[in-house]
């Protein structure tokens, strides 16, 4: 998902690069104020730890492989603002001596993984957490969290890349958004298995922050939630209303990607509405299931993979 | 070594590839790599900005841009076989969004403005990485004002990469001595204990590593 230098024209690079500053100087500004000096050092070891986790690579099926991005994982770790300069760090090793990802793109980049693939796979992560208890809980909410930051963050990297006028919507779209659900399944389950690893072996280390919502950390929640809304707003929002064909692909695909035909046949004949805005209610419902049915196997995986709720 | 590669299921690579890594270019000499840092990070900075900006039509420039690029290349005396792998490792995507651009109708000359100007970034930032030290890169973003708290953690995370990425292949290997594959389910859960006891040892150090900090006066 890293955008390199070209894709990019100049209005974007400047909104995103705006955006991100905000975003990465208020999480600076938050770290500074509640992190012990202690834990000072952590970032940066935080930061090379993401490095190198995201360079193992996990088998997937056909013998391909792949691997953790990890932005939700160091937010349930951690906690919001302190993934934000974790993953924010990483992306600018990644640019300036790695050269993944461009150093116009810079400012996408960090909106589209550090900030939004963070704060909202944290949001996330606390909503579950908060209505399903334990550490059952917790790691269904981190496998469905992941999930759809993972989404969210390729839906916005294709909109950026739409509004640059590099890829059209109609093909950046679906393409990124089918791609990355299939990733988003991957990614939260290394994510779950992950935690629940350093959570058996030291549960003392997972950020306290992380651990309690304090109601202080309501206010830095819906800063960055605005922040987040005003990114997708200018970047995903102009297309989501203004599609002129594809839309139909784009319905379709999501339904596959899915797989919600053979489950839910019900809004299938809501594609054949003529009418955007039909469509526009199709895709919302096909990403409502399918958001459903990744929340079932989050469950599912939970169930599975802890054992007994009683003992932990 | 003889325990590099042992030959069980799913074990045909290592767990971290850091091939490209093992190919940085920072210690050689050249009259590029003497010039002050600050300088050409400016000059690399308004190349990539103007390069992104620039309209198609600017032909000199781009051409311009690319002879200067080659003239630089050559100059700072790194491997021409090893930047052209870089360039070829780093490009998947440039050749994804070519190939889906071939198929929208009169996508071509665009295509060919966005490899070239993506190819051109791609090799301002690969000189420039490779022919200045990582810490002089850090003071200059010093320099401009960048807070105090995101340099640190920049600083660790270079200076610990390497360190962790080391760890996790000791790791790898040690396992991969002790255990056998039982199959995918088990790989999957085996690697994320690897990766959840990578994190556990990073906290650790980075424990020790503050009250080594502070032993040695760091406020």
């Amino acid at each position: 998902m890293h955008i390199p230098d070209g894709f990019i024209d100049g209005k974007t690079a400047a909104v995103t690069a705006v955006i991100s500053a905000v975003g990465v100087g208020f999480a600076l500004r938050q770290v500074r104020r509640e992190l012990p000096p202690r834990r000072v050092p952590l970032l940066g070891l935080a930061a090379a730890f993401l490095f190198a986790a995201q360079m193992v690579n996990f088998p997937v099926a056909g013998g391909t492989s792949g691997h953790l991005v990890g932005g939700t994982l160091v937010a349930a770790l951690l906690g919001p603002s302190a993934a934000v300069v974790v993953v924010t760090t990483v992306l600018i090793v990644q640019c300036f001596l790695f050269q993944d990802g461009g150093v116009l793109a810079l400012g996408a980049n960090v909106f589209n993984m550090a900030i939004l693939n963070s704060v909202v796979g944290y949001m996330i992560y606390r909503m579950v957490c908060h209505w399903l208890t334990g550490i059952r809980g917790r790691v269904t909410a981190i496998a469905f969290a992941a999930w759809c930051a993972t989404v969210l963050a390729a839906i916005s990297c294709a909109g950026q890349l739409a509004w640059s006028g590099t890829i059209p919507w109609s093909v950046a779209f679906p393409a990124m958004a089918t791609v990355h659900m299939f990733i988003g399944v991957g990614e939260g389950l290394i994510s779950a298995l992950v935690f629940l690893a350093v959570y058996r072996a030291r549960p003392d280390l997972i950020t306290e922050t992380a651990q309690t919502g304090q109601p202080q950390r309501l206010g830095e929640l819906v800063r960055y939630g605005l922040l987040a809304t005003l990114g997708v707003a200018i970047f995903v929002a102009p297309f989501a209303c203004s599609w002129p064909d594809g839309l139909d692909s784009v319905a379709v695909k999501f339904g596959f990607g899915h797989k919600m035909a053979p489950l839910l046949p019900a809004p299938a004949p809501d594609y054949q509405v003529p009418g955007i805005h039909w469509a526009i209610g199709a895709t919302a419902v096909a990403g409502a299931a399918g958001s459903l049915i990744v929340f079932m196997l989050a469950l599912l995986m939970g169930r599975w993979l802890v054992p007994k709720p009683k003992d932990l | 070594m003889p325990c590099r590669r042992p030959a069980l299921q799913f074990q045909t690579e290592r767990l971290v590839t850091v091939h490209w890594i093992n190919h940085h270019h920072g210690r050689l000499d050249s009259p590029v790599h003497r010039l002050p840092a600050a300088p050409k990070l400016g000059v690399a900075l308004v190349i990539i900005v103007a390069t992104v900006l620039a309209p198609v039509q600017w032909r000199a420039w781009f051409i311009g841009v690319a002879g200067l690029l080659v003239l630089a290349m050559l100059l700072s005396r790194l491997p021409l076989f090893f930047v052209f792998r870089r360039l070829l490792v780093l490009s998947p995507f440039v050749l994804g969004v070519v190939l889906v651009n071939t198929f929208q109708p009169a996508g071509r000359d665009k295509w060919l403005a966005v490899a070239v100007k993506s190819v051109l970034c791609l090799l301002t930032v690969i000189l420039v990485s490779n022919t200045t030290p990582f810490s002089q890169i850090l003071r200059v973003l010093k320099s401009i004002r960048v807070p105090a708290l995101l340099i640190t953690t920049i600083a660790l995370m270079h200076r610990y990469l390497f360190v962790l990425m080391d760890e996790a292949e000791r790791m790898r290997r040690a396992r991969a001595s002790r255990t056998f594959m039982r199959g995918r389910r088990f790989h999957w859960r085996a690697l994320a204990t690897v990766v959840g006891q990578l994190f556990i040892r990073a906290s650790e150090r980075a424990e020790r590593i503050y009250d080594a900090m502070c032993a040695r006066g760091w406020k």
